[in-house]
């Protein structure tokens, strides 16, 4: 039995498969379940420069099709990425994605350039947390905050720089093009939507954090949509993240233009998914005679012509 | 909700080692037990069944009608059988998910996902043990009563229920050899200050090397201060919300003290097994 070729081209990175996890859903506890070299790459949670306690409990609630967190970003700091995390994914042959965080430009100009080290292959820039500087905002509600900090971002690292967007911007294309404008090699669509939810019985919000992020199936349709839109859009590649957790959940975002996707929450709920997925991608295209996934990705047919 | 300090440094967990897997298994049967609690009885695939006392499952409850439990659902083991490959849960209805395992029937199928976490320990020292837990903790602490059988060791259960009859693993304690007192809210006998003084005497016997509990704060607070006055350790299977059970989110910390400080552990991973004297109420 020959072996279709999965590999997929992300910039100047090839990924040996196009299924990799999603930031804060993964970490090396999933290695007690399968083998983590048979994935595409390795992301990791969202550090940020100091040690953090994340939100009060609960930290997580389920909902219809998805689930809302309020987690937070508890890290542990630069020191524990440098001296324990980074030799431990070192081991692996799969490349390794830092995602990074900070709440003030400086600080996440900082954290990249301390994060550009031998055996890091790409940051990914989570700029769809909430920051202080503006207001709680995340820096990717805007395209004029976007590109302030992937312009300070680009300046500290010469690595692959993602910029992770968020659905809770009304301008995503606006704020992908700033990204892009600013060096950003790939952009990820999408983090979490900014979801609420509340028992009736004690009229308490479920989550100790009030509001919180949903992920899930429930919000495939969203990061779909913003997959389609930004890869039609930009010229840098786009990588798909949002409920995905079946072979067609792939094969839509990489139809929609994404040259691969992130598997976060389906983990969860089942933590062998991402290597089922690369394997039944695999069979897949062979049962389809498809000898490489360029042959998929962005070929979506437009009715009457393209519509976005 | 539980306030989370500022003060943080997760510990590394040196030497911790979950080897768990996702399978399916088979029910076998899933009867009402004492009215309140359910004893789920599953045929196991052997990869799933190298379990310890105290560790838990993550059970993808099946979708009863017009609810939708979306997480997993974390149980605590109360029975496992290598041999028979057979996994037992004995869990209480709380609200969608248990109620989704309520409707399996036998012949149904199960995803299950463990044994996962870190079980009880029982050091040397520990001869005499005395295990105090209410409600469904009960089941949590079941399969301790084997493990003392099987090590020598000679236990004290103290169960504590609503009522008598509501009093759950009696039987099962005392056919591993426990003794077993039962105290209820009736007679008032499982108010703390009976409790403690129930306690006090078998200390002042001389029979209580360790304690074991789990769940309610009311006897964790309890122990702290009995332990901390007698110089008793002991151990406590904790609960808190979860998403992944494996320890990758973070979802279910909890404060725990080291030292001066206070730490977050996690439960799924560090925990459910944490000792007494770390353990905030
Ligand atoms: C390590 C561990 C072992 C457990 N062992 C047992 C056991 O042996 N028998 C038993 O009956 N119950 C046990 N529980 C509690 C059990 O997990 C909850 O009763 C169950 O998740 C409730 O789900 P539900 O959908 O029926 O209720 P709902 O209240 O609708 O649940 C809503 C959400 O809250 C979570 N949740 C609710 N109560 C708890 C709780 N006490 N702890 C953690 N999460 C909770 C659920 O998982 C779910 O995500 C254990 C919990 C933990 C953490
Ligand atoms: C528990 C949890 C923690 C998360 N933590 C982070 C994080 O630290 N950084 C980040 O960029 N995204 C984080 N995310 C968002 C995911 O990476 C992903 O963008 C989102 O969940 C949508 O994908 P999904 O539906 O496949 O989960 C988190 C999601 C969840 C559910
Ligand atoms: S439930 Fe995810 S870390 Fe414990």
């Amino acid at each position: 039995m020959s072996t279709s070729d999965l590999s997929v081209k992300v910039g100047e990175l090839t990924f040996a498969n196009p299924i990799m996890p999603a930031s804060g859903t993964f970490s090396e506890d999933l290695s007690d379940v399968f083998d983590l070299d048979v994935l595409g790459a390795h992301v990791l949670k969202t550090i940020m420069h100091g040690k953090r306690a994340g939100n009060p409990t609960p930290r997580v609630c389920d909902l219809q099709g998805g689930m809302l967190n309020a987690i937070g970003i508890p890290s542990k700091g630069i020191d524990d990425f440098r001296d324990r995390m980074l030799p431990y994914w070192s081991d692996y042959k799969a490349p390794l994605v830092v995602s990074i965080s900070a709440h003030s430009m400086d600080e996440f100009a900082r954290l990249a350039a301390e994060v550009s080290l031998p055996g890091v292959a790409a940051i990914e820039a989570n700029i769809s947390c909430p920051n202080i500087e503006a207001d709680g905002n995340a820096f990717a509600m805007r395209p004029d905050t976007t590109a302030e900090v992937m312009r300070r971002l680009r300046a500290e690292t010469d690595l692959p720089l993602w910029a992770k967007l968020t659905p809770n911007t009304g301008e995503p294309v606006a704020v992908a093009l700033a990204a892009e404008a600013e060096g950003a090699d790939a952009i990820v669509t999408a983090n979490t939507a900014l979801g609420m939810s509340i028992d009736v019985r004690t009229r308490q919000p479920r989550l100790g954090n009030v509001m919180g992020g949903m992920s899930g199936p429930a919000v495939k349709p969203i990061a779909l949509r913003m997959t389609y839109q930004c890869a039609h859009a930009c010229r840098v590649p786009v990588i798909g993240c949002g409920g995905i957790a079946t072979l067609d959940d792939v094969l839509e975002f990489l139809i929609a233009g994404a040259a691969a996707v992130q598997v976060g929450t389906a983990t969860f709920q089942s933590p062998t998914v991402m290597a089922r997925l690369i394997a039944e991608l695999s069979d897949w295209m062979q049962a389809q005679g498809v000898t490489s996934l360029g042959e998929i990705i962005g070929s979506v047919q437009i009715p009457g012509g393209e519509a976005a | 909700m539980t306030l989370i300090p500022s003060i943080l440094s997760v510990p590394p967990s040196p030497g911790v080692t979950a080897r768990c897997a996702e399978a399916r298994a088979i029910v076998l049967s899933n009867m009402p037990v004492n009215g309140e609690y359910r004893l789920l009885t599953l045929d196991a695939p052997a990869e799933v069944l190298d379990c310890a006392p105290g560790q838990f499952f993550q059970l993808l409850c099946p979708v009863p009608e017009g609810e939708h439990p979306f997480l997993r659902r974390p149980m605590s083991i109360y029975g496992y059988d290598a041999h028979a490959e057979q996994l037992q849960f004995l869990y209480k209805i709380a609200g969608a998910g248990t109620r989704g395992l309520a409707t399996l029937r036998a012949g149904d199928t199960l995803n299950v996902l463990g044994p996962l976490g870190q079980g009880f320990t029982m050091p040397d020292a520990w001869q005499n043990l005395m295990l105090v837990a209410r409600g469904v903790g009960l089941a949590t602490l079941a399969p301790l009563a084997r493990m003392a059988q099987q090590q020598g060791r000679s236990l004290t259960a103290i169960c504590s229920a609503r009522s008598p009859e509501l009093a759950m693993s009696v039987d099962l304690f005392r056919s591993y050899g426990a003794e077993v007192i039962v105290v209820h809210d009736e007679d008032g006998s499982s108010e703390v200050p009976a409790l403690e003084a129930l306690i006090e005497a078998r200390i002042a016997a001389g029979s209580v090397d360790a304690f074991y509990t789990c769940g309610s704060r009311r006897l964790l607070t309890m122990l702290q201060r009995l332990g901390q006055k007698h110089g008793i350790p002991g151990e406590i299977a904790m609960e808190q919300q979860m998403a992944c059970g494996l320890g990758m989110c973070q979802a279910c910390v909890r404060p725990f003290r080291e030292g001066n400080e206070v730490v977050h552990r996690r439960v799924c991973r560090e925990g459910p097994v944490f000792p007494i004297s770390e353990a905030i109420a």
